[in-house]
């Protein structure tokens, strides 16, 4: 794909760079300024890969006019314009499964971190507090709280099993009840619903405009004063400054963040709470992950030059 | 109520000595059934009557203690681990000593798991991170490496380790073990026949055994040079399981990649080294430190102290 124009909109990964560069004819978007790049490469641009937060939008899409794929490193795709994907004929790819047990590790392990404040005890005893002060707090059990799922797609039936093994009660909702595929997990209708039944929310559908701030004031009220949000989902799944209100007010009793409104700003009130634990985005974060991740969008843009069948297509 | 049978009231609730402050209090129901007295504030009536001594921490309960109390039947300590108690006095005294049974290895092992994942996927360092604001400074944080599909080697797969497997396997990990005796079938992990072939088979060692001669320092340098290099050693039994000065230097050199400690040799010191490594996560003892789990070890102390005095069979003694 040696004559493939492709435009990385961020150095997301050293090994998929230094790939694109060798096998690709790569342009890289931060290297000049936006205007100056698109008058002298926008036609020569015929795939786009970004990422999480860096996405092929309208205006983007508008200035590629040989735009033919968006090959995305991320399962997330809220950032591409997928209508205007549509509308053009041009194919969207994503990086599902081979992420999703890091996801699942990670939510689980939040959860965890968060009800048995691990990463506080940490601090607290490289703070020579342990020697000086004793250490007498309590904290809850994980094992057996009721853990409620927010989309049962890969990465929340990787939670369900994972938590499953914890004796957690597993709560979920999604559009649609599927009783026969998951007889042993407890649906509700409603998102507030499964957070007034459960200890353990956990963010883990798409973000589009029906789960933007799905995860409401309202929906924190039902979680509780006692109730754990673990986000490992996007930043905009979640209504941040009532997040941090909650938080601060004990309306709702702690959270575990790897995803924020605003990447990489992480709101200050949320700093030093002896009930939240923030992780920069590491969701897939591991190096054999990210392998994983670049090696499905060279194989997607392989198979577009190749005229075969996408690996994973979205559009 | 006359003097005289308010002192028959009070005598008529059995004597428990107590060895230590308890930080973990008493229940409602264990201050309306027994009389307890501080060991250190018996008198010498009181320290020849006592049949019972409840050991609610960890300072030691020595030979000379026990020696001290002739009545001396019992031994009830809300810990699950006894190397604090001198065993082997006990023993020559025919004291039977109980634990805290099982009480507590849901929360040792949820906490162990916790440690794993925050090891391998940097979740206190990452945190850390964030807390000093460096994210939006620094950009993208170092990748992690992942936990699913790790090779989870347990030493000791007793109550505590075998929840951790249970856990651990759900992460799709592989898990094997060592114990002093292979498990019966049908058992689904691998078995070792020592901590050093565990460990070199293994991505992540998780000490969940009793601390006993036979296991002292049982993780040395041969069993850290096994693990090696990409290996993550997760303590969550007794600092003394481990060799820890060796520990540091491995730490240190890059012997082995990290490791999760919740326990050390000489509480609570820890080694200052360990205090700057963002590979290692530390905790102040804390895998037992839940509601649920301090109030299950007092009822099981209480349970076992209702049964000593019915003349009823110990809800969890341990063999000496």
């Amino acid at each position: 794909m040696e004559s493939l124009g492709v435009l990385l909109l961020y150095p997301v990964n050293a090994y998929l760079e230094q790939e694109l560069d060798r096998r690709c004819r790569l342009y890289r978007f931060w290297e000049s300024p936006r205007d100056e790049f698109l008058r002298a490469h926008a036609g020569a641009v015929r795939a786009v890969v970004g990422n999480a937060n860096y996405g092929a939008d309208a205006a983007l899409i508008d200035a590629l006019p040989a735009l033919e794929i968006v090959a995305s490193f991320s399962v997330g795709i809220d950032r591409v314009d997928l209508a205007k994907c549509r509308e053009r004929g041009i194919r969207v790819t994503n990086t599902p499964d081979v992420l999703t047990d890091d996801v699942a590790d990670l939510a689980v392990g939040l959860a965890i971190a968060v009800l048995r404040r691990i990463p506080q005890a940490d601090r607290y005893v490289r703070a020579g507090l342990w020697k000086s002060r004793g250490d007498y707090t309590l904290t809850t059990r994980f094992s057996g709280k009721r853990v409620g799922i927010i989309g049962l797609g890969r990465i929340g039936q990787a939670v369900a099993r994972r938590v499953e093994a914890f004796d957690c009660p597993v709560n979920y909702h999604q559009r649609t009840e599927q009783k026969s595929v998951y007889p042993n997990y407890t649906y509700y209708p409603t998102v507030v619903e499964l957070a007034s039944n459960s200890d353990v929310l956990v963010v883990a559908c798409p973000l589009n405009a029906s789960t933007r701030h799905i995860v409401s004031r309202e929906v924190m009220e039902a979680l509780g004063p006692k109730g754990v949000l673990i986000n490992v989902g996007r930043g905009p799944h979640v209504d941040e400054p009532e997040m941090v209100a909650a938080l601060a007010d004990g309306r709702l009793g702690g959270a575990g963040l790897d995803v924020f409104e605003d990447e990489p700003n992480v709101p200050e009130a949320l700093l030093g709470m002896d009930n939240v634990v923030l992780v920069p985005h590491v969701g897939s974060g591991t190096y054999e992950t990210r392998k994983a991740m670049a090696d499905l969008v060279l194989g997607n843009l392989e198979a577009h030059v190749l005229s075969k069948p996408l690996l994973t297509p979205v559009v | 109520m006359t003097p005289s049978a308010a002192g028959a009231d009070a005598k008529a609730k059995p004597l428990v000595l107590v060895s230590q402050p308890s930080d973990s209090g008493l229940t409602p129901v264990m201050e309306g059934q027994f009389r307890f007295v501080l060991a250190a504030d018996a008198d010498a009536a009181t320290a020849a009557e006592a049949r019972v001594l409840f050991v609610p921490g960890l300072r030691p309960v020595t030979a000379d203690l026990i020696d001290r109390l002739p009545a001396l039947e019992l031994v009830a300590a809300i810990s699950v681990g006894l190397d604090h108690v001198d065993l082997d006095a006990c023993r020559r005294r025919g004291i039977t000593v109980t634990n805290a049974g099982a009480t507590f290895s849901v929360d040792i092992a949820d906490y162990a798991v916790g440690l794993v994942v925050a090891v391998l996927r940097r979740v206190a360092a990452a945190d850390a991170h964030l807390q000093r604001g460096r994210w939006a400074m620094d950009g993208d944080y170092p990748l992690a490496t992942k936990v699913s599909g790790k090779r989870v080697g347990i030493v000791g797969l007793g109550s505590i380790g075998s929840l951790v497997a249970r856990r651990l396997a759900a992460f799709g990990c592989p898990v094997a073990y060592h114990s002093r005796t292979r498990k019966p079938a049908p058992c689904p992990y691998t078995f070792f026949p020592t901590v050093r072939a565990l460990a070199a088979d293994s991505d992540v060692l998780v000490l969940a055994c009793a601390l006993t001669e036979e296991t002292r320092r049982v993780v040395d340098r041969e069993v850290m040079e096994a693990l090696g290099a990409g290996g993550v050693l997760v303590n969550v039994g007794r600092g003394g399981l481990v060799d820890e000065p060796e520990l540091v230097r491995c730490l240190r050199e890059g012997v082995i990649g990290g490791a999760g400690l919740d326990v050390f040799e000489n509480e609570p010191d820890v080694p200052a080294e360990l205090l700057d490594m963002d590979n290692v996560v530390l905790s102040s003892h804390k895998a037992v430190a839940t509601a649920e789990s301090i109030r299950g070890a007092l009822d099981a102390v209480s349970g076992n102290l209702e049964a000593f005095f019915a003349g009823r069979p110990l809800l969890s003694p341990v063999s000496l």
